[in-house]
């Protein structure tokens, strides 16, 4: 496996370079161990494209997206502004995001803030590099494997974003399952609302067991996922059931890049 | 001439109260805060074209659809023969449109009556469901009461109103056959209407003509009294979204789902720090409420959406923690809120025009925590919502209060804040640490 290449805003910009893409890699994907590999599948496949992007790296903050949902909106603006400054001190133009939580947020709340980029989410950039003929994608390991996928509230109902994951996916030679809540009937994961931050309240299950339940009923090799929260509620609610030696829980941007060897 | 007056002081008193009810209504909503929705009008009509007229969303359940269609259908042409029943009512004719209308009239009429068939199975479908079948989220603790009673009352009312249409035509039929209907006879036999030629001589073959003629004016008169109680009763009742429903659409959130809105109050306040050239607009003395606490501090729209509800709970159905068994159900946050505006209206009225404080508040005496801090802000409830109504928004105003007014957020939630405002992430982790990933291979 080569070493990725990471350049960020800073240096690229002391090159006198523009990057024609930022990747905005998010708390998650900066800080969890297991979403730092869906972080790095993600700059795997913009290597491997060639594509000339920079992350933020240590500028990078919170978009603020828990604290808003939360109910504290002057941390979320706090957070929300002290971003855009530097956003628009690099003058970006274009974000592409690893968690659909940065990825609304930036898109949908940020403009009338003064932050007013054209955003998209990774599996959208994989759809746009796949239809662009930049991005190969073949079966490899995966050709035949069952795969259920899990939409993300906020890349799915919050978004309407549903089908760029999914065509993905069908590009690896796969079977495809659709759990009967999907798109935009699509059960969360349990993690979103802020609350990846605090115990459940009383109840009789936690939503991450009931949607792994949904999943697993399908008997998949992989549940995959576009949210590195989804990941980790489905990967805890498939341990719930022991099946983690059965069933995979993967980012679409892993299935991606590993299938391509990257 | 007597029938005509009592026809003329029924209509007249049946329209004044609902009138003076649906005013109140309107004051009610109006207690709101005011937003502006004035934008997109030709995308708002196509909303509510689709959406309430259409019934759009009720067809992700394609079985209640069929049969709620059969319901509304029912309502919206039956509507056309509430003219003539008005127009006979007040000249004391017979079926004033039959020899004008010919033909026409014969099918309208018939069309009426098979769906006010199809309306009477889909009542007892619908019956059945809520008393017999169970359906869960038709029968789930929120609804205990006055919920339940409303939707049976409701039910019942139309299988009575449909009987009603029926002894009215039924009746008239044999008398017509007979000669002795007080519609103008045309020479042709039979009023010739779909089902009552059939299922009039059938019910009421064997009667005398003058119990014929006290049968189909109990029908006229019933059905008429029916159509004024229903009136009367929208106002205080979840029924109310056969009007509301219109107006609520019109009004949805046009936007992405998952844009929250941003409070200017706070903006005004933060962007300062950021642009020195900003000039704060807003007085720096004045107490700005943050979220809200009762009824009053939601917006019109917020309240127009309670009133719309009409507790179908497919929110709730599709409610990830209301699934898993906890406290949070959106219905509830939407019946509450309603059921808070009413008592407020209440105290209205008791007060000369003016709300006395009660100590009561919608958030806490209604709604409590526990349901506010289970909410995912999933957009599922908002989602299934065949009227587009928006519990999610409500709940994020009362976190805000819980949050921007009482510091009261779990102590989890208080522990994420202050991570994020040290560290520019949600976790304790050193923002100098952020791009570690980069290097470790």
């Amino acid at each position: 496996m080569t070493a990725i290449k990471v350049p960020t805003m800073q240096e690229k910009i002391a090159k006198g370079e523009t990057p024609d893409i930022l990747f905005w890699v998010g708390c998650s994907g900066s800080f969890d161990d297991r979403a730092k590999k869906i972080t790095k599948a993600i700059v795997r496949i913009l290597n491997h494209v060639g594509a000339n992007f920079a992350v933020l790296g240590v500028e990078e903050s919170c978009t603020g997206d828990p604290a808003k949902r939360a109910g504290n909106e002057f941390l979320f603006q706090m957070q929300a502004m002290q971003n855009i400054t530097i956003l628009n001190g690099y003058a970006v133009k274009k974000i592409v995001t690893g968690c659909p939580h940065c990825f609304n947020t930036i898109k949908n709340e940020y403009p009338e803030l003064g932050g007013k980029y054209e955003v998209i989410h990774h599996t959208q950039l994989v759809q746009q590099l796949i239809d662009e003929g930049k991005l190969k994608v073949q079966g490899g390991a995966f050709k035949g494997k069952k795969i259920v996928y899990h939409d993300p509230c906020y890349l799915g109902r919050a978004n309407d974003v549903y089908e760029a994951p999914r065509e993905i996916i069908q590009k690896l030679d796969v079977e495809l399952a659709e759990m009967k809540r999907s798109r935009a009937d699509g059960l969360c994961c349990g993690a979103g609302g802020a609350q990846m931050f605090k115990e459940a309240e009383k109840g009789t299950k936690e939503v991450n067991v009931e949607r792994a339940e949904e999943a697993l009923s399908h008997n998949p090799d992989i549940i995959a996922v576009g949210c590195p929260f989804c990941n980790t509620m489905m990967t805890d609610g498939v341990k719930h059931f022991n099946k983690e030696d059965k069933t995979k829980v993967m980012d679409v941007a892993e299935l991606i890049a590993s299938a391509n060897e990257l | 001439m007597i029938a005509s007056i009592i026809f003329g002081i029924f209509l007249i008193t049946g329209s004044t109260f609902f009138f003076i009810n649906s005013k109140k209504i309107r004051r009610n909503i109006l207690l709101g805060k005011d937003i502006s929705i004035t934008d997109n009008k030709l995308q708002r009509l196509k909303v509510m074209t689709l959406v309430a007229l259409g019934q759009k969303k009720m067809f992700a359940k394609p079985i209640p659809a069929v049969l709620h269609l059969f319901l509304y259908t029912a309502f919206v042409i039956t509507q056309i023969e509430l003219i003539e029943i008005v127009l006979d009512g007040f000249t004391g004719h017979h079926r004033i449109f039959r020899a004008s209308l010919g033909g026409f009239y014969t099918c309208i009429v018939s069309f009426i009556e098979i769906v006010s068939v199809l309306a009477f199975i889909g009542t007892i479908a619908f019956l059945s469901r809520r008393n017999l079948l169970k359906v869960p989220r038709l029968v789930k603790s929120e609804l205990n009461g006055w919920p339940k009673l409303d939707a049976n009352l409701i039910l019942i009312g139309e299988l009575v109103l449909i009987c009603f249409i029926f002894m009215m035509n039924g009746a008239d039929e044999v008398l017509y056959a007979k000669g002795a209907s007080h519609a103008q006879n045309l020479g042709d036999g039979s009023l010739g209407l779909t089902v009552s030629s059939h299922i009039g001589p059938l019910l009421f073959g064997g009667l005398s003509n003058e119990s014929l003629h006290i049968v189909e004016r109990i029908g006229w008169w019933g059905h008429i009294t029916i159509v004024f109680a229903f009136l009367n009763y929208l106002p205080f009742s979840k029924h109310l979204h056969i009007l509301l429903a219109f107006p609520n659409t019109y009004f949805s959130n046009l936007k992405a789902k998952g844009e929250f809105k941003n409070l200017f109050e706070v903006t005004d306040v933060v962007k300062p720090n950021f642009d020195p050239t900003y000039q704060s607009v807003l007085d720096p003395n004045a107490h700005i409420k943050f979220g809200a606490k009762d009824v009053m501090d939601l917006t019109w729209k917020q309240l127009l959406d309670a009133y719309s509800c009409t507790e179908c709970g497919r929110c709730s159905a599709a409610c990830p923690q209301n699934i898993t068994g906890k406290a949070l159900s959106p219905r509830k946050i939407m019946m509450d809120t309603r059921d808070r505006l009413v008592e407020v209206g209440k105290n209205i009225d008791a007060n000369k025009g003016t709300f006395v404080d009660d100590g009561k508040s919608l958030l806490g005496d209604y709604i409590k925590q526990e349901e506010i801090w289970a909410c995912n802000t999933c957009n599922a409830c908002v989602q299934e919502c065949p009227v587009n109504i928006d519990p999610l928004s409500i709940i994020m105003d009362l976190r805000q209060q819980l949050v921007l007014e009482q510091s009261s957020a779990p102590n989890e939630l208080n522990g994420m804040f202050t991570n994020l405002e040290n560290n520019g992430a949600p976790w304790q982790f050193s923002p100098a640490d952020r791009a570690n990933w980069i290097h470790e291979q």
